[in-house]
């Protein structure tokens, strides 16, 4: 690794890269690099999405013929479920907020002019790419995807012949994700050196924009986390191929005795989730960034309480390292050390209700621009609160054993995880377009594609508590014949045509995307007023962000309607005097 | 084993970017003092690799604290016995060839040495670059012994000496399969090799790169870095020996 950044670096501190492979393939830029994560996560979010089509309308109408597929089996829909989770929470989730937006602009945030490693950054990329390749190629193997679902549950995941999934499909997804930790680690080393070693002078760490604060603590946990998912990764590999027992009891498949012994399926449970929670915070942490960050800006006011945002961050990222517990509450785990967690999981709440206050009081009075990327930022907001609410039930063992095998969890966490964390990504894509493609996105489309995919997303998610309560369970191919359901047919029902225009208006989204890169009005370098560091360079950057200059930081990163000050937002660089809140 | 050619020239240290400005930043944050437009800046660079060595420390720990804890759960939990359907402990401890791996381990700290002496030769012959590029001057003889080919050799040495402890486990009838105990010996065994290989090969790229042309500070950096990547996998298969010993 060090070897290799040792070349890096002599290529980089030259000129910019001539041809069209060093240049947009094998890039060193961060920049490029962090398109090439982007449009990585855009096609897995297409792919995630079609099969979640594909599944809600199974679930609706089982026996409807699809064109190309035909009838979904019930093996079909549990591969369906499976790749849609395994793809939107390690290709969406995990790439684009972190690997992309965080690569283009972390750099950029702090003035750098490019990662630590660029190397390092490049063979990240091409490694999560890889990863995607593998995953992708389970469809089209022998028995197809695999069955177990994103979190991979032992013994299903670990023996080879329960299912027509759990052979070779199996085994490319776990080698996916094993590779996936690698690229994760690799750039999680950058994020740090970068934001430890790179700050341009007078970026203390104090100064530094919450989004870069997000990114940073991101990567700490990635750091942390994806080093014992690839080890729970390498066992479950063993088990499968080399006779090894460390998930897999003594059982029996199909009457078949199996040549296992003394395993624990739940070792895979405890090495998951201990990776897992601090997942579902790399997946979000990055939007609470860009909504601190937009909301600030769009309101023409400092964020309220920039320390207690930051140590909320870190408290957030410390604690979800104790919990992972809450979800094996099922597994007959000791009621001692289901407190336990129960009341470490409760504890989360705290910091995060201190951020969601400090979001609305950075609102509150401000003289707020209601543009697109400040709509999906407070849309941000809003899926926060409403899907972090039903945390704090799903924390409480006793209401978790009725809840946790329902659609009240898969409401829970789409909410939360899922949607939230993309109105954090579609909020940087909209406020941050200018910057990467030198054009502006046509904001009338922005705020009819914002507007129904808001209250879209909430009609197919928030009927899933009520389901979940009725007794719906998840993970079933079909209810439709269970009589106990027979009344929640017509709400499912609902929510599936919810989720046909939900993603039918996905496509506006990307229409305006692509329209816009050509031909959208020009950009000026700061369309926004806004005040961090990616805003005083040109439209692109250049190669090395600042054009042979080095910026130097003298205010902190929210100074908007400073009293006395010419403008009402003062630039990072600006050597003005007028600093009051600093 | 390599002869080092002083190739590069001595640069002024560059002054602060921005120092002049008329309203200096409240506090440091990050420095200005970056050589980023004035050719590489090798005490930098030095700095940043170490900085991205010790985070990568991080992983590689927690990758082995997982197993190592999977580890002191599979010993405590009881198995199904089926013949008779009852709850039995059956860890089976493994019968380590311990000499042998005391004889490795004792080549992991002896080539943990020799790599710390690399360090330090490579980081004096760049203290002493600025003086041999005075026309001239010559520093009469110098130690040339070949600490880094002697690491490699030491850090082969010690792969095929684990190699030969497998042998040594199949041959007293401990299999990858055999048994948890065997299989954690195994996992633990061939993790860390895999991480030390790796450690070999970047030496053996420093080794090469004074072929490659290379700047000799570039080459200290990376020798810099493995040596202590090296010291810590000595740490590392310490604390492992001492888990599958002491642990079992
Ligand atoms: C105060 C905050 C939160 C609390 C108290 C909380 C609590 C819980 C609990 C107890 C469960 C387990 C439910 C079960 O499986 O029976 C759960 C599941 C889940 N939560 Fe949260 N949560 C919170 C925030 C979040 C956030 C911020 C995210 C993601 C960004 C998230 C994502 C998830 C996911 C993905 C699952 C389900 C995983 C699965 O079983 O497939 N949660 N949550
Ligand atoms: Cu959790």
């Amino acid at each position: 690794m060090a070897a290799q950044d040792v070349h890096a670096h002599t290529a980089h501190a030259h000129a910019a890269p001539q041809g069209f492979v060093r240049k947009y393939v094998f890039s060193l830029d961060h920049k490029v690099i962090g398109l090439q994560y982007f449009f990585l996560a855009l096609t897995a979010v297409f792919v995630g999405m079609i099969l979640s089509l594909l599944m809600r309308i199974h679930l609706v109408w089982p026996g409807a013929a699809i064109p190309l597929i035909g009838e979904i089996k019930p093996e079909t829909y549990l591969s369906l479920l499976t790749m849609h989770g395994t793809i939107m929470v390690f290709f969406v989730l995990t790439t684009a907020p972190q690997g992309g937006f965080g690569n283009y602009f972390l750099p950029i945030q702090i003035g750098a002019p490019d990662m630590a490693f660029p190397v390092l950054n490049m063979l990240s990329f091409w490694t999560t790419f890889v990863a995607f390749v593998v995953l992708i190629c389970a469809f089209f193997v022998t028995g197809g995807a695999p069955l177990h679902g994103w979190t991979g549950y032992a013994p299903l995941s670990a023996l080879t012949n329960t299912g027509p999934g759990e052979q070779l499909g199996a085994d490319l997804w776990i080698t996916s994700i094993a590779i996936f930790c690698v690229a994760s680690l690799m750039g999680a080393l950058n994020f740090i050196t970068t934001t430890l070693d790179l700050r341009a002078k007078g970026m203390t760490m104090m100064r530094m924009p919450l989004t870069v604060w997000s990114w940073f603590i991101t990567a700490i946990l990635g750091l942390l986390a994806f080093g014992v998912l690839l080890s729970a990764g390498i066992l479950l590999l063993l088990d499968r191929n080399l006779g090894t027992s460390f998930y897999i009891p003594l059982v029996v498949v199909n009457g078949q005795v199996m040549g296992h012994k003394g395993g624990s399926p739940l070792l895979w449970q405890h090495l998951f989730w201990f990776f897992g929670h601090p997942e579902v915070y790399i997946a979000i942490l990055p939007g609470m960034g860009v909504a601190s960050q937009l909301l600030s800006t769009f309101s023409r006011k400092p964020i309220f309480g920039y320390r207690a945002m930051v140590y909320a961050i870190m408290a957030i990222g410390f604690l979800g390292f104790m919990v992972w517990g809450h979800h094996m509450f099922m597994s007959g785990m000791s009621p001692y050390s289901a407190f336990a967690f129960s009341l470490m999981t409760m504890a989360i709440g705290v910091p995060s209700a201190i951020k969601t206050f400090n979001w609305l009081g950075t609102i509150h009075r401000g003289r707020v621009r209601f543009q697109t990327p400040m709509l999906f930022a407070i849309g941000f907001v809003s899926l926060f609160v409403s899907g972090g609410l039903s945390g704090p039930f799903l924390a409480q063992p006793t209401l978790d054993i009725p809840l946790h095998d329902t659609a009240f969890v898969v409401g829970h966490f789409h909410l939360i995880m899922g949607v939230a964390a993309i109105f954090g990504m579609f909020a940087a894509t909209y406020y941050w377009f200018p910057k990467m493609f030198g054009r502006m996105m046509n904001e009338r489309w922005g705020r009819i594609h914002f507007f129904i995919t808001l209250v879209g997303a909430y009609s197919i998610f928030m009927p899933m508590h009520y389901l979940g309560m009725a007794g719906q369970p998840r993970r079933y191919s079909q209810f439709t014949e269970l009589a106990y359901l027979h009344r929640l047919i017509p709400l499912n029902t609902f929510m599936t045509y919810a989720a046909i225009v939900t993603i039918a208006a996905q496509f506006i989204f990307v229409i305006n995307l692509f329209w816009s890169m050509k031909k959208g009005p020009k950009a000026s370098d700061n369309p926004w007023e806004a005040t961090t560091l990616e805003w005083t360079t040109s439209t692109p950057p250049p190669h090395d962000n600042f054009g042979g200059m080095t910026p130097v930081v003298h205010h902190g990163p929210y100074e908007y309607s400073v009293p006395g000050a010419a403008r009402d937002f003062i630039m990072q660089n600006d050597p003005a005097t007028v600093t009051t809140s600093h | 084993m390599a002869t080092f050619i002083p190739a590069v020239e001595i640069r002024a240290p560059q002054g602060g970017h921005g120092g002049s400005d008329s309203h200096p930043p409240l506090r440091g944050g990050g420095d200005g003092e970056r050589g980023r437009n004035g050719g590489p800046d090798f005490g930098q660079r030095l700095r940043r690799a170490r900085l991205g060595l010790a985070v990568a420390t991080a992983p590689i720990v927690m990758l082995f604290v997982s197993f190592a804890s999977a580890y002191i759960f599979r010993q405590g939990l009881p198995t199904l016995d089926d013949k008779s359907q009852a709850y039995v402990r059956e860890w089976m401890p493994v019968n380590l060839p311990v000499t042998l791996l005391l004889v490795n381990t004792i080549l992991l700290a002896v080539s943990s040495l020799t790599a710390e002496l690399a360090r330090r030769q490579i980081t004096r012959q760049v203290a002493l670059l600025p003086v041999r590029s005075i026309p001239g001057v010559s520093l009469g003889r110098e130690t040339k012994f070949p600490w880094l080919g002697s690491t490699v050799v030491l850090g082969i040495g010690f792969l095929i000496g684990q190699a030969f402890a497998w042998r040594e486990l199949a041959a007293r009838g401990f299999y990858l399969a055999t048994s948890a105990s065997s299989s954690f010996v195994y996992l633990l065994m061939a993790t860390h090799a895999v991480h030390l290989a790796g450690g070999v090969a970047v030496l053996l790229y420093a080794a090469a790169a004074s072929l490659l042309g290379k700047s000799l500070e570039s080459r200290r950096i990376v020798v810099d870095v493995t040596a202590w990547y090296w010291h810590f996998m000595l740490v590392l298969w310490a604390g492992i020996f001492a888990l599958l010993e002491f642990a079992s």
